[in-house]
């Protein structure tokens, strides 16, 4: 069927199209509002792209916004791997653990994360320390409850296997526990990675002293849209980067699995 | 020498439930005495974390207060109004964009661009463009919520059966019919999964909303917290709503399950074998 | 040498209480290769996993080499039917092999080293590197049994190995396994629901009876070596052998017999 199989070209159309014709409108209309694309892209090189060669073309605002954005990022989410994952496990393992654990993961999976945002501006101060705790209170849950999952449903047959060879229990973690929990894992950490962009930026809205978010901040209080809108475009691009780097470090991760998938279906 | 299921999977007699009620109570208990403990010895210091005791008495004090109540009930107008929205506008997009690839192709690259947008920064554009009020709420709630559910619903899609499909086309029914037949309700569970998925991202933006733009933008449990934040020692009372909103969001996710196993009593995956 | 005495196990489930096998006694003299045959529900599984030490039976007594079995024993390999699920799809094959190992003191490089020869034992050298899911079943099959004797097991247990693959790969795999019995020396107790291989792999064939399952017959097969797919399945004592291990496991009394084949012969019904 030629029809399905539409190269890369034409994923583009409605995109180009839909933004070529906000050009043209706002041209037309100059609605403060919707400032036009090209307007945006300009402001976005102007303040974040347009210093020196030696440092990769990032000015100063860049430097002393966008990278500590996502600092914050990636230390939360460190943070909820390492604690996530290992407690998975033992909850995941131990059926017992886990029905002491369980309502409770529950619950504190169910409060929307935002909430605590003020909560941690009081324990932590403004700042990165708080920024940090809210990313970490939010992107834990759905790592550890996936690697829960994980765990748990690990294949009898090779957990035979493995009493069977009187594999040391820390052999048996390495080499069947973690790698038969790392597809579920992994689906975990892409939640947690949206979740971790989406948590940043609130943190640093409801209080911070730099950052992309703080950025966006002022730029509402001063009426200047069209920075506004160049931070949602940076924080698009900044998202579909870091989706990106995950997805390429789990299809080389998870290679394995790919391939015996393929043959189970 | 295959082991079978193991006794340790999912517990069905009477006593193995009740001793899984049991533990989970024991935890929750254990670990909220844990923490009062805590404050208690003065680990965690009282001026800054509030005993938990203090947290729980306050929050059970909360629906005495008429300001609460109705702030509650405005979070979950907003969550109910922006949940309906987004279904409506969801699956009808993800029916067509899972039954005809010619247009999912071509729109691949926008959603590509648009889905990454963190939601919650476009809350200070929103609130410069569209003002105060439901609307506000509802229009970012729609917007975190829409994906999800479209992508839930074309995955679904994906999935049905195609010998189903094939066997309806071979009696002459037109693809209208056959997406209403046997596409629709095959993906439903699928669908009924991106509900609750965005159930729960509706109420992260419902509340930060209200925490962000506070009161002038109507009640709300965000709101609420916004007031409590700037008066002073008001973090017993945010706690307080923290975990009102935490029963918030467990309540209406059960509210979602109940929904769906009515809704789909007849699917298969819902029989009492396959539980 | 294994000695197996008044093996029984009741298995008690939620009220349900079921017996698998009630009294089961027999003998593996070093070296040999005993079959174990019976019908379904004869409770060969659970004789098997009991004497690997994965089950505690309810009653009677396992010793292995002057050891009583507990638990799992040391020298224990064992190869399941369910290949696909047994090796695990995140090793290669050599890693796979390499696994069990891991127990012993050895450097990584004497560790692959005897994986590597164990592969070579069952044909596979040339696909130490590939994935489980690159090779077929049958030599799947074969990695798992490579897995077993790579930690030079003294008592190899399989149970039903053969049954999830093709006809022909079946037949490459039992003349594997008893080269490995010639060449090594170990014991090997194979359960399986197939007469014909059961009588052309064994030196000795144990009969279970139908569940609570207790031990019918034992037969020694004593056919000449080397085996051949062909031939011996064509010898006058094999399709004699054949006949009467059918007739044990579906219940109806042997049929008498004219030759002098009864060496061995013990009726335990």
């Amino acid at each position: 069927m030629s029809r399905m199989r539409l190269g890369s070209p034409w994923r583009w159309v409605v995109l180009v199209v839909g933004v070529a014709g906000w050009q043209a409108w706002a041209s037309w209309r100059h609605d403060p509002f919707f400032p036009a694309p090209s307007a945006i892209i300009a402001q976005m090189h102007q303040m974040w792209f347009s210093g020196p060669a030696a440092h990769l073309f990032l000015t100063a605002d860049a430097t002393g916004n966008i990278l500590p954005s996502l600092g914050r990022i990636i230390a939360g989410m460190g943070i909820s791997i390492a604690l996530g994952v290992p407690i998975g496990i033992a909850a995941g393992r131990s059926r017992i653990m886990a029905g002491y654990v369980d309502p409770l993961l529950q619950f504190a999976r169910a409060i929307p994360p935002v909430t605590l945002a003020p909560v941690f501006i009081v324990i932590f101060k403004i700042g990165t320390q708080m920024e940090i705790a809210t990313i970490v209170f939010g992107t834990i849950w759905p790592i550890l409850l996936n690697t829960m999952a994980g765990a748990r449903s690990v294949d009898p047959i090779q957990v035979e296997t493995a009493r069977v060879f009187r594999l040391p229990w820390h052999e048996r973690l390495t080499w069947l526990v973690l790698p038969a929990s790392l597809p579920k894992i992994f689906a975990g950490l892409r939640l947690s990675m949206s979740l971790a962009l989406i948590l940043m930026v609130f943190s640093e809205l409801v209080g911070s002293t730099d950052g992309i978010g703080y950025e966006m901040n002022n730029a509402a209080n001063a009426f200047d849209l069209t920075t506004l809108w160049a931070g949602i475009v940076l924080l698009g691009i900044l998202g579909y980067l870091l989706n990106t780097v995950l997805i390429v470090v789990e299809n080389r991760v998870l290679a394995w699995h790919r391939g015996a998938r393929q043959l189970a279906t | 020498m295959n082991p079978g299921t193991s006794v340790r999977d999912s517990p069905r007699t009477g006593k193995a439930r009740a001793a899984t009620w049991a533990r989970g109570l024991a935890g929750v208990a254990g670990f909220l005495l844990l923490l009062q403990a805590a404050s208690w010895l003065k680990i965690i210091s009282p001026s800054l974390l509030p005993p938990v005791f203090t947290v729980l008495a306050r929050a059970a004090g909360l629906p005495g207060n008429g300001q609460f109540l109705g702030d509650l009930a405005a979070t979950v107008q907003a969550w109910a109004v922006g949940l309906a929205v987004t279904i409506a506008v969801a699956v009808p997009a993800g029916l067509v964009l899972g039954s005809v690839p010619l247009v999912r192709s071509a729109t691949r690259a926008l959603i590509e661009f648009l889905r990454p947008i963190p939601s919650v920064s476009l809350i200070p554009l929103a609130a410069l463009l569209l003002g105060a009020g439901l609307r506000l709420t509802v229009t970012l709630i729609v917007y975190a919520a829409v994906w999800p559910v479209l992508f839930n619903t074309i995955y679904g899609l994906d999935d049905v059966d195609p010998a189903a499909k094939d066997t309806l086309r071979a009696f002459g029914f037109g693809r209208l019919d056959v997406l209403r037949r046997v596409s629709l309700p095959s993906a439903a569970p699928f669908i009924a999964t991106g509900i609750r998925l965005a159930s729960s991202v509706a109420l992260i933006l419902d509340i930060g909303t209200g925490i962000l733009t506070g009161r002038i933008d109507g009640p709300g449990i965000g709101a609420f917290i916004a007031d409590a934040n700037t008066g002073a020692n008001g973090t017993p009372i945010v706690l307080a709503a923290t975990v009102w909103a935490g029963i918030l969001g467990i309540s209406l996710n059960a509210l979602l399950v109940w929904a769906e196993r009515r809704a789909l009593r007849w699917h298969h995956a819902y029989s009492v074998e396959a539980r | 040498m294994l000695e197996v005495t008044n093996l029984s196990h009741t298995y008690q489930r939620g009220g349900v209480v079921h017996t698998a096998i009630d009294g089961v006694t027999f003998t593996v003299a070093d070296g040999e290769l005993v079959s174990i045959v019976g019908p379904s529900g004869s409770g060969k599984t659970t004789l098997l996993r009991c004497i690997g030490g994965l089950l505690t039976p309810t009653s009677g007594s396992i010793v292995l080499d002057d050891v009583p079995v507990r638990q799992v024993p040391d020298g224990l390999a064992v190869v399941f039917q369910d290949y696909s699920r047994s090796l695990y799809p995140w090793l290669t094959a050599v890693d796979n092999v390499a696994l069990p190992l891991r127990r012993k003191p050895l450097r990584r490089a004497q560790r692959r080293g005897a994986a590597l020869a164990a592969l070579a034992t069952v044909g596979l050298a040339d696909s130490a590197d590939r994935y489980p899911w690159q090779l077929s079943g049958g030599m799947q099959q074969r990695v798992a049994i490579a897995r077993a004797l790579a930690c030079d097991p003294v008592l190899l247990l399989m149970d039903e190995p053969f049954g999830s693959v093709d006809a022909q790969t079946r037949e490459d795999l039992e003349d594997l396994i008893l080269r490995v019995s010639r060449s090594r020396g170990i014991m090997i107790l194979m359960v399986t629901h197939d007469i014909d291989e059961s009588v052309y792999v064994g030196d000795r064939v144990i009969v279970l009876t139908r569940g609570p399952g207790r031990v019918r017959a034992e037969l020694l097969t004593g056919l000449p070596e080397p085996h051949d797919q062909i031939k011996t399945r064509e010898l006058p004592a094999f399709v004699r052998l054949r006949a009467q291990v059918g007739r044990l496991v579906r219940g109806s009394p042997p049929a008498p017999d004219g030759s002098g084949r009864q060496e061995g012969h013990a009726d335990h019904s």
